[in-house]
């Protein structure tokens, strides 16, 4: 047996089912699946996430993040514009940069000094013209060929998105008109970013895209949302996607809530306690942001972004890719500059509601892992997805799994399996 | 009890002992009683170092109220959902500051291990205390329990106190 033999390829015809939508759980276990990913999508056709302009405010403020799993740097440069760029030495490839975020003139890697500005052009390399006239480099050599790789970048309201490609369509055209709406709301002013908090899934990235386009689980999973009425899929809310269906946005109205209705609904259901009262409801306390009384949304970005409303929380979570059964998610907390000292505070006290210790979230981990850990010698296997009618269309209501159809669908197109 | 009147020794011996039964507390699993280490109007964060060190306010537990941490118990007890897990405490090097007749102020540094439901125990956390105390009717409580975790990539989820 060669050894190529034992490398499985993804399997190109996927399971049906007549009435709803399946997932072969080999796309959450197998190599295969996650290297075609990182060069079709993280590499390839797709905007990525990599910071908001918040976070470097100052010319020479950078950050080191990545996509999937390459890494990148974003800086802003003496003219105050943003760049993106892969972090990777043009030398012989080591990381120029190994701090997660600061402030510079030069970005110079460590191994054998060789500079960059904060455009990523090479500015200078130690001992060029040799040393007492032995050595150096050879006459051809031009600085200006050996930069660091430059991304396309893009920003809307703040948010910097990067690709890898030349091909894909503008960042406008891949997030579509519903999703700029959604976060053109809420980022509708100046943030102050409140903290970063980070967390490691052991699991696929992508249940955690299934996760975030889930209305069903959440009512269900989470007691404390329901409990509180943070969030109650009897709520009014809608699950909306863009025209490729490769992003969702859900939203509920809490003060859609209907006690009779939700005792009826929520009787048999074990995450629904009315006796849970809180000693110290401060926590629950707060003051509307919008006046469309939307009171929480999620949306979920293709390939590696959730921007999120819980209350007064504001946050972006980034998936960082690790392997086919691991990923980080860095959650990154704002509010807005000009909020007074009482809702700053608001904000700080309501952080208990979400992150790795969150009220309402801690359990998404937890829920990507039991897939992870059940599935991992599952091949040919697949779930069955189809609340809410097994087909990725807009609901205007949260008893549905369209958007993470949505979500395969274009996955499948993107990898070129068949639909 | 007047701080200002112990010996180095014996104060150091008393806090280093509230600190091994408040630890004790959490690792039994005792978390009803948990609070009950704190004044009423307490302040108790678990706080990235990350963002401790930029100044910056998101914690991954912020309570300002004993009320929050008896909040935090119910929750993990009735709300939460979260697999069986074990933590061990283990807390050294102990310093003392600002000792009044009435308050202390330490630093000691600490690590959890935490064992999940399939026996393996692996370090879940590091980082330092930063503590401050309070004589109240002749016991020592926390007023102030900042949690700083080098540890800021957590693992799974955070969800029984440190
Ligand atoms: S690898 Fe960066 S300077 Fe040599
Ligand atoms: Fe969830």
């Amino acid at each position: 047996m060669t050894i190529s033999e034992n490398i499985s390829t993804p399997d190109d015809v996927w399971p049906t089912s007549a009435s709803g939508f399946c997932v072969p759980y080999e796309v959450f276990t197998d190599k295969a699946y996650y290297d075609r990913e990182q060069e079709a999508i993280f590499r390839g056709d797709a905007w990525s996430f990599v910071g908001l302009e918040a976070e470097l405010p100052n010319s020479g403020d950078y950050k080191s993040t990545f996509i999937g799993e390459t890494p990148v740097l974003v800086t802003r440069d003496n003219d105050g514009n943003i760049n993106v760029m892969q972090n990777r030495c043009a030398h012989r490839g080591a990381l120029v940069c190994r701090e997660r975020r600061g402030n510079t003139r030069r970005l110079q890697c460590v191994y054998h000094q060789w500079a960059y500005d904060l455009k990523g052009q090479l500015r200078g390399v130690p001992f060029r013209a040799g040393i007492a006239g032995k050595g150096g480099m050879p006459e051809g050599f031009d600085l200006t060929e050996h930069g660091l790789n430059r991304l396309r970048s893009a920003s809307i309201n703040g948010l910097i998105f990067a690709t890898f490609s030349r091909a894909v369509v503008s960042l406008e055209e891949f997030l579509g008109p519903m999703i700029i709406a959604s976060i053109q709301r809420i980022f509708n002013r100046p943030i102050e970013i409140l903290g970063d908090q980070r967390q490691y899934i052991h699991g696929n990235w992508k249940l955690y895209a299934e996760n975030t386009r889930d209305p069903y689980h959440a009512s269900l999973l989470h007691l404390f949302h329901t409990t509180f009425g943070l969030y109650r899929s009897s709520q009014t809310g809608e699950c909306l996607m863009d025209g490729a269906h490769r992003h969702s946005m859900l939203y509920a109205k809490a003060s859609s809530s209907n006690t009779a209705l939700e005792r009826e609904v929520f009787k048999d259901v074990r995450s629904y306690d009315e006796n849970f009262k809180l000693a110290d409801s401060s926590v629950l306390q707060g003051r509307p942001d919008f006046d469309d009384g939307i009171t929480l949304v999620i949306m979920a970005l293709f390939p590696n972004l959730v921007i999120q409303q819980i209350a007064n929380t504001l946050a972006v979570r980034q998936s960082v890719t690790d392997g086919a059964d691991g990923f980080e998610l860095v959650w990154t907390h704002f509010g807005y500059l000009d909020d007074d000292e009482e809702m700053r505070n608001i904000r700080i006290k309501q952080s208990n509601l979400i992150g790795p210790a969150g009220y309402v979230s801690m359990e998404d981990g937890e829920a990507v892992e039991i897939v992870q850990k059940a599935v991992r010698r599952d091949r040919g296997a697949g779930s069955y997805i189809a609340m809410g009618g097994g087909v990725a269309e807009d609901a205007d209501h949260l008893v549905t799994e369209s958007a993470i159809i949505g979500f395969w669908q274009h996955y499948k197109s993107m990898l070129g399996i068949a639909p | 009890m007047n701080l200002t009147a112990l010996s180095e020794i014996e104060l150091q011996f008393k806090l280093e002992r509230l600190l091994a039964e408040y630890v004790q507390c959490i690792d039994d699993d005792r978390l009803e009683q948990w609070p009950e280490f704190f004044v009423d109007r307490c302040v108790y964060k678990i706080l990235a170092l990350e963002n401790a060190a930029r100044g910056m306010p998101v914690a991954a537990i912020f309570c300002d109220s004993k009320n929050m941490l008896v909040d935090r118990v119910v929750s993990l007890r009735k709300a939460n959902i979260y697999e069986r897990h074990q933590y061990r405490h283990i807390v050294s090097s102990t310093i003392i500051s600002g000792v009044t007749t009435r308050s202390a102020k330490m630093r000691s540094n600490y690590a959890v291990y935490r064992t999940r439901g399939q026996g393996v125990t692996e370090l879940y956390s590091a980082g330092i205390y930063e503590d401050r105390v309070v004589v109240v009717d002749d016991c020592l409580l926390l007023e102030e329990k900042i949690v700083i975790y080098d540890t800021d990539r957590i693992d799974t989820l955070l969800v029984t106190p440190l």
